[in-house]
């Protein structure tokens, strides 16, 4: 019986936003020019997020599953610190790093990197609070799938490289896998720390978010649109990663 | 609080008989929140046995919120417009106050690194400037200084509120931002305000009415006369409102 009612909890502010989609103009409201700018923005955005997700995160999982050093509870707890941090503070935070004034803004500056106003800003909102999730997916495989094959590889006579290519890659797939669906999902959904720490301008760094937000404003039917828009994503998303979850389930593993 | 309800029980039955504890819900826009919070502590005082509660948020929330039932004696948004709805929809009843008006200004970080005097400067190369986007009132309103002074803004962001150009400049993003007088008044230094000539062509209205919805339309109206009144004027004033009844 609870399980129902939270199902419902979800399931029921879901279906009374698609009860107020205006169908018959539903197709000229999500394709006028800001909304298909803000929905390309968001996409090309996310895509290179979770490219960054994936160079950034895939060593720190390593480092994570693979060593023990001192201090290792906490520099996990640092890096999973953007799951639970609002993201408005992840993005005063960017500002006070990345910003014209910030710490690393005029080393930024002097490679002839503008980040402050930026669709590089906005990457690198979406990125940070979207790493956490690629890490913690790809630490839990890394653990469940273990060095044996590994060892085998090495005293057979493979080189690291060729070992982290053909036998380590592989394994750890699905887990690699679904941490990228989950941060390209949560780029896309990234709202306050772009607000933030990007700003906002059509075509530059209005994201699908920003333009629901502003929408909301003066064409309350455009904003519910575009949100159906997001759903949907995001639902085709999760389905993604559920299945590859369920799937690994009867390779007799868990995340 | 616990003064409050000392007063509540003190001066139970000083006023009508059925004052012994109300509350009056004043939803007001997000701009007023220092000087209503003032009035509001004052007025509880001069009527034992009334709480004042204030819903703060952006004019177009509260009305949206009024008209999907929520209930609230008085309305007070930062614009006719939205107050123009509120009476077209039957939620404000009687004749809506005018209370204040605010002008934009620009809003500078306090080394002013950009050297902004006047409109016109805004629109020099490498100056970035934020500005609200046209849907939101303050974009709407930094449109209309921009056709009176014959300049187009290129600006680098266009935000959703005005916090959000506020927090760009505060944090030296920003060269420049268009805001109204009262953020730059309430900034305290943060940031510098500069007046310019075309400001009085985008002048900003706050009504004040009375809603349908009130239990206590009398009580209502006693607070609209407290914020109309010399006392609330001033605090009006104060925080950097042209007011629409000046002390003499």
């Amino acid at each position: 019986m609870p399980a129902a009612l939270g199902a419902a909890f979800i399931l029921i502010p879901l279906v009374a936003m698609v009860a107020e989609v205006d169908w018959s103009n539903f197709r000229a409201l999500v394709t006028s020019e800001s909304s298909r700018a803000a929905l390309w923005l968001s996409l090309r955005t996310s895509a290179a997020s979770t490219l960054l997700c994936v160079v950034l995160g895939v060593p720190m999982a390593m480092v994570l599953a693979r060593n023990d050093f001192p201090g290792k509870q906490v520099f996990r707890a640092l890096v999973l610190l953007p799951l639970v941090l609002p993201p408005v503070v992840g993005g005063i935070a960017l500002v006070y790093t990345f910003g014209r004034r910030g710490l690393l803004g005029s080393t930024f500056d002097a490679l002839g990197l503008q980040v402050a106003f930026s669709t590089t800003a906005v990457v690198f909102a979406q990125t940070f609070v979207a790493l956490p999730f690629m890490v913690l997916s790809l630490e839990g495989t890394l653990r469940s799938v273990g060095r044996r094959y590994e060892h085998v590889a090495s005293t057979l006579g493979g080189r690291p490289t060729f070992v982290l290519r053909r036998v380590t890659l592989p394994l750890v797939l699905p887990g690699l896998t679904s941490g990228a669906v989950l941060a390209f999902a949560r780029s896309l959904g990234e709202f306050g720390a772009t607000l933030t720490f990007a700003g906002s301008l059509e075509g530059v760094t209005r994201t699908l978010p920003l333009e629901i937000y502003l929408q909301r404003e003066s064409d309350p039917d455009a904003a519910v649109a575009l949100s159906l828009v997001l759903v949907v994503t995001a639902v085709l998303v999760v389905a993604l990663v559920h299945g590859r979850a369920g799937q690994r389930r009867n390779d007799g593993e868990r995340t | 609080m616990a003064s409050t309800a000392l007063l509540s029980a003190a001066g139970c039955g000083s006023d009508d008989d059925q004052t012994s504890s109300k509350t009056l819900t004043v939803f007001a826009a997000a701009s007023l929140k220092p000087t209503f919070t003032a009035l509001g502590t004052r007025f509880e005082a001069e009527h034992p046995g009334v709480k004042v509660k204030f819903n703060f948020a952006g004019s177009s929330d509260l009305l949206a919120q009024l008209q999907q039932g929520a209930r609230a004696d008085v309305f007070a948004p930062a614009d006719s417009a939205t107050m123009k709805k509120a009476t077209d929809s039957g939620l404000a009843v009687g004749k809506p106050i005018v209370v204040a008006s605010n002008t934009l200004q620009i809003a500078v970080p306090p080394t002013n690194p950009a050297d902004v005097n006047s409109l016109a400067d805004l629109t020099g190369p490498g100056v970035k400037v934020v500005v609200c986007a046209p849907q939101v009132p303050c974009g709407a309103a930094a449109q209309l200084v921009q056709r009176a002074a014959g300049v187009t803004l290129k600006p680098v962001s266009e935000e959703s509120s005005v916090t959000g150009v506020m927090g760009k400049v505060v944090s030296g993003e920003a060269d420049a931002g268009l805001v109204y007088r009262t953020d730059v008044k309430a900034a305290a230094g943060k940031v510098k305000g500069i007046d310019f000539a075309q400001s009085s062509s985008a002048v900003n209205e706050y009504p004040v009415a009375a809603l349908r919805t009130s239990a206590d339309a009398d009580l209502a109206d006693s607070f609209i006369g407290a914020v109309a009144g010399p006392q609330g004027q001033r605090a009006l004033a104060d925080a950097g409102f042209r007011v629409a009844f000046p002390a003499e």
